[in-house]
């Protein structure tokens, strides 16, 4: 009965904050795939500049014709604690057409336009006059969940795949050749570095054009388009108080019980270093004392007082 | 009996159960459904992609040599199939060179481009019939065609395509289509040339690699009719993907005091050889500057190089820099910067510039100086300057992170400590209670 109550609530809610992000998100040509099903057949294009990279949904490959020489942007997502790895195939033009070795290189860069060392993958590779295709690939480094201004280390947001002839006789730039790119993402959350650190906004770079404003002006633009983004971890109202569910939990929790448990133990060991039952010293009032002499040994039960 | 009951009930929660949870979805989902609709409305700028389609239709087109047809015939059932496929949104145009003039005056030949169709909705048949009346007649005056065009396309605030299609050395320089190429880049007007080269000559080969380098654009040496069809429709596609992302054009000075004050966005700007172009970001506390530069290489240039950008304080102290070096053939230099005001209190160098900018320490000048290590080769023009392409954005700041998860531990030492500590405060309260019994007892 609630329901469509709260869906035109929901709706009303949402208006506002809607309104303003559909617009310049409509004049945003960043060619961001609907999320529909298509995300998952291969992207035939490409970028040729930073700004008109093409973006890559999660999963999605690459496969595109390409002449030799061009310069060849994607851009892809990539959320903390993860560890992409790209892999290109590129097919040669015809070696009949070819006059010497070609040599391709690729090369990743964050969302600042700044360079990303692959720690493992074959950067550049160099095909000789009658290979036919070349394999290229670059494994990045865990994307950290926060990092210093003033370091390079790779953080959640954009990333820019470039492919491009590194070197090539003349004669030879221009050929056709096609490309297959996929990149595949190792990790997650859980076991992102530095634990407890977020970055407030992905490097997500905008790419919309700018206006220059007047010396001394303090309007704060509104936001424009963005290239590819990372998806938001999804929020709920105790986002804030509690990190979510974590190993850590289990540990402590353990620990609790653990401590708990040892505590009791050590709390037994001293009470009744014997083997007696606790009944004889708990009882405050002794409950019934058929015997008198029975408070006699008791005293020298106690090792500390008694013997040491 | 009653085992048949319990079943029915459960069937009923279970029933009631997916309800509530249906209702929780279905009120969930218009949010969702309104997000992705808000990207896939039509582009609301305007302006319809443009694309200029520049044919040579000069005698050479003649010759029979791309799987045996000849070139003129190859392209004209290539531009059949692509003005087939034309997106619907886009604006297409077709001019020729070389297509009227068949006489030996070279003066004259050299004048001889002409708009066969102009860039708007296109008619598909008109356009058709138009390409198939084309025969190879005259010279080749590209760079008069590249003029052309860019007339043809207009300006505006989206980017213009031209796709070249040629088979020969320009034989009317001047002008030197490279030139007029680079001198219509340089005018800011988003002009991207694409060229596809039919013959397979060096000479050829390198004027197109140099007009298309000059724009940003593609240079393809087309070996199959397919080869041709493709690049064009992939070309066609991609202004049609793309053309709406233009920067803004800004001019940079050489000093922080005059520079011009950035707001969040993409800028474009040329920069000459050694030359250091200065602009400025107001950064308010809390905020995080982000600013990354591509530096095109358009023409030829020594075979290392190097980009630096620096944000400096308002009083000239570097804050923070990013720095790119690299050799070999490349399209652009990249490197880019993350600054935060918060740190402001912090760093001495940081609180030298708040204190320095007008306003105090609630808003702190950034001065972002780009500068570049390229050198010419011998002979290459150092006018107009290198294009360059300025990012700027300014975000939350991320404060350094107090510690791991609220607290919470992990891993086996803190089991055997919580346990050690357990045990010890277990044993410790046994002997004070026991000591305490004793004490009560004797008393």
């Amino acid at each position: 009965m609630r329901t469509p109550l709260r869906t035109s609530l929901a709706a009303l809610a949402l208006a506002p904050v809607l309104v303003p992000l559909a617009a310049p998100a409509a004049s945003a040509a960043s060619p961001s795939p609907s999320p529909s099903a298509s995300s998952t057949a291969p992207s035939s294009k490409v970028g040729t500049t930073f700004l008109t990279a093409t973006t890559l949904a999660p999963g999605q490959d690459a496969k595109v014709s390409a002449s030799t020489g061009d310069y060849l942007y994607w851009a892809f997502a990539a959320a903390e604690g993860q560890t992409p790895t790209l892999s290109l195939n590129v097919t040669l033009a015809p070696a009949a057409d070819r006059h010497g070795p070609q040599t391709w290189s690729v090369e990743v860069f964050d969302g600042l336009r700044r360079r990303q060392s692959c720690t493992a993958g074959t950067q550049n590779a160099t095909g000789e006059a009658t290979a036919a295709s070349l394999a290229l690939g670059c494994t990045l480094r865990q994307v950290r969940s926060w990092a210093e201004p003033w370091s390079g280390d790779p953080l959640p947001g954009t990333y820019y795949v470039r492919l491009s002839v590194a070197d090539a006789p003349q004669q030879d730039l221009g050929l056709a050749a096609s490309v297959q790119l996929h990149i595949a993402t190792k990790g997650g959350q859980d076991d992102a570095q530095p634990e407890g650190g977020s970055l407030k906004a992905p490097l997500v770079p905008p790419v919309n054009a700018g206006a220059t404003a007047a010396p001394g002006s303090t309007a704060v633009p509104a936001a424009g388009a963005r290239a590819a983004a990372p998806a938001e971890p999804e929020s709920h109202w105790y986002t804030g108080w509690f990190s979510g569910w974590n190993s850590r939990w289990f540990w402590t929790v353990a620990g609790g019980a653990l401590a708990a448990l040892a505590g009791v133990a050590g709390y037994t060991l001293t009470r009744h270093p014997r083997g007696r039952r606790p009944a004889r010293y708990g009882a405050v009032p002794p409950q019934a004392q058929p015997q008198g002499s029975s408070q006699a040994p008791a005293p020298g039960q106690y090792p500390g007082s008694g013997q040491r | 009996m009653t085992t048949d009951r319990r079943p029915t009930a459960r069937l009923g929660s279970l029933l009631a159960a997916l309800a509530i949870a249906g209702g929780a979805l279905l009120s969930g989902l218009p949010a969702h459904a309104d997000e992705p609709s808000g990207g896939a409305t039509a582009k609301a700028t305007g302006e319809a992609p443009k694309v200029d389609l520049v044919l040579d239709v000069s005698g050479s087109m003649r010759a029979a040599d791309i799987e045996g047809k000849s070139r003129i015939s190859v392209a004209q059932q290539s531009l059949n199939e692509v003005i087939d496929a034309l997106p619907p949104e886009t604006d297409f145009g077709i001019r020729t060179l070389g297509a009227n003039y068949p006489g030996d005056d070279k003066a004259q030949g050299c004048l001889d481009t002409k708009q066969l169709f102009p860039v708007g909705k296109t008619n598909k048949v008109e356009a058709k019939t138009a390409v198939a009346t084309l025969r190879p007649t005259g010279w080749t005056p590209i760079g008069l065609a590249l003029r052309g065009a860019a007339q043809d396309l207009g300006k505006g605030e989206t980017t213009r395509r031209v796709v070249l299609i040629t088979d020969g050395e320009d034989s009317c320089a001047p002008p030197d289509p490279c030139d007029v190429a680079r001198e219509l880049a340089a005018q800011g007007i988003h002009l991207v040339v694409d060229t596809l080269g039919l013959a397979h000559d060096d000479k050829t080969r390198q004027q197109l690699l140099c007009i298309a380098n000059a724009t940003g654009g593609t240079y393809t040496d087309v070996r199959t009719q397919e080869q041709l069809t493709d690049k064009v429709k992939q070309l066609v596609d991609r202004s049609v993907d793309t053309y709406t992302v233009t920067p803004t054009k800004t001019a940079g000075t050489d000093t922080c005091a005059t520079a011009p004050v950035l707001t969040p966005g993409v800028y474009s700007d040329r920069e000459k050889f050694s030359e250091h172009r200065v602009y400025r970001v107001p950064v308010q506390a809390g905020q995080e500057l982000r600013a990354s530069v591509s530096v095109s290489v358009d023409r030829a240039v020594a075979r290392d190089y190097g980009v630096l950008l620096q944000a400096t304080s308002t009083a000239g102290q570097e804050l923070v820099r990013g720095t790119d070096a690299g050799s070999g053939r490349t399209d652009v230099a990249s490197t880019g910067l993350r600054w935060s005001a918060s740190m402001t209190s912090a760093s001495p160098t940081a609180s030298a510039s708040a204190s320095a900018s007008p306003s105090g320490a609630a808003r702190t000048d950034v001065c972002l100086v780009i500068s570049n290590s390229l050198a010419p080769q011998p002979g290459v023009a150092a006018d107009p300057g290198l294009p360059l392409e300025l990012t700027v954005d300014l975000a939350a700041a991320s404060p350094a992170p107090d510690g791991p998860a609220m607290g919470l531990g992990h891993g086996w030492i803190l089991l055997l400590v919580l346990t050690l500590a357990g045990l010890l405060t277990g044993l410790l309260f046994g002997w004070i209670a026991r000591w305490r019994i004793a004490v009560w007892r004797e008393n």
